[in-house]
């Protein structure tokens, strides 16, 4: 073990302690919605994705079409693309295609806020390393919310289905505290999904696709009227 | 679940989420140069998770009004920039307390 690999694992373990409690919730959630515990972990090994592998539940105990899995996990997952096109331009000459390969399904918002916030080029060594943590964490979490959290009480499970949209308002809101422009495409979002969700008629409507439709319309109108000028990771 | 029902379901979340990671680390390597196509893709995150929240996360309890604490506490913190895990945590104590709260004025 090298002293990059090293370093690595160590700037993911908060990352992975964060991990492990909310995909403890993860893994309650989808027992839950009638998974056994060995298939929510391998959602959580495979996908290595919050709010993407949230909105799948609902899509699959509802007996969705693959065609609405694959637009809503585009949709909730493109932001990965924009952390991968700028993290592209950060790795060093170990990073050839196939290292490449292997790291993209890593890369996490957390993963990537933290390689690049690395001084200089990062490499592989490192990169191994920071991804295997979380990603153990991840995976450790979902296994023990899977198959203890039946196990617990129903007033701690109540509070924990909580967990995941606190983390959610933890993403959203410093931004939006500081730029109008996220004010807005947040609280277009936000309407559209309340009318979604509570007018007859559009109530009707599944839950992939009302996602799809409120955050393409919003990030839509939000590019139209703020522009942003540098390019945003 | 069925297997059979699961499999595809897997195959389908995992690999759309692995391409839109992998594609613009190895092949599509040239910066966006459009305006509205990257600032579409800068608001995309909090639009998504925006309409994930709302109204979802006053069910998420079974009763909207611990719910109604939890996201009360977590938009506080959140606002003044904690930490992810800091958020999530204090929003299911939030729930907790507002739950024996209940239950105090209920068995009252």
């Amino acid at each position: 073990m090298n002293k990059s690999f090293r370093q690595g694992i160590r700037h993911g373990i908060p990352i992975a302690l964060g991990y492990l409690s909310v995909s403890f919730a993860f893994g309650m959630k989808a027992v839950e919605a009638g998974l056994t515990v060995f298939q929510a972990v391998l959602i959580s090994m495979t996908n290595l994705t919050s709010a993407g592998q949230v909105a799948a539940l609902p899509l699959m105990t509802a007996g969705a079409s693959l065609w609405e899995m694959a637009l809503t996990q585009l949709t909730i997952n493109l932001r990965y693309a924009l952390m991968s096109l700028s993290l592209g331009r950060k790795l060093d000459e170990t990073m050839q295609t196939p290292q490449r390969m292997i790291f993209a399904f890593a890369n996490t918002d957390e993963i990537f806020a933290v390689a690049s916030s690395q001084p200089g080029k990062v490499g592989k060594s490192y990169l191994y390393g920071l991804m295997l943590t979380p990603w153990f964490g991840w995976t450790l979490g979902t296994l023990l919310g899977g198959a203890a959290g039946t196990l617990l009480p129903e007033f701690v499970r109540s509070a924990l289905g909580i967990a995941l949209y606190g983390m959610f308002l933890a993403i959203i809101l410093p931004p939006a505290r500081k730029q109008q422009s996220v004010r807005v495409v947040v609280g277009i979002a936000v309407a559209m999904s309340l009318c979604f969700h509570y007018i007859p008629g559009l109530n009707t409507i599944s839950s992939g696709f009302v996602i799809i439709i409120c955050a393409v319309t919003a990030a839509a109108v939000g590019a139209l009227l703020f522009p942003v000028k540098e390019e945003h990771a | 679940m069925k297997w059979e029902v699961f499999l595809p379901y897997l195959a389908v979340t995992a690999g759309v989420t692995y391409l839109i990671r992998m594609i613009p680390l190895t092949v599509f390597r040239r910066e966006i140069k459009s305006p509205f196509i990257r600032s579409f893709l800068a608001y995309i995150p909090y639009a998504v998770l925006g309409a994930m929240t709302f109204p979802d996360v006053l069910y998420a309890t079974g009763d909207m009004r611990t719910a109604i604490c939890g996201v009360a506490v977590a938009v506080v913190l959140a606002w003044r920039g904690r930490s992810l895990l800091t958020v999530a945590v204090a929003a299911c104590c939030a729930v907790a307390l507002a739950q024996l709260a209940m239950l105090l004025i209920a068995t009252r």
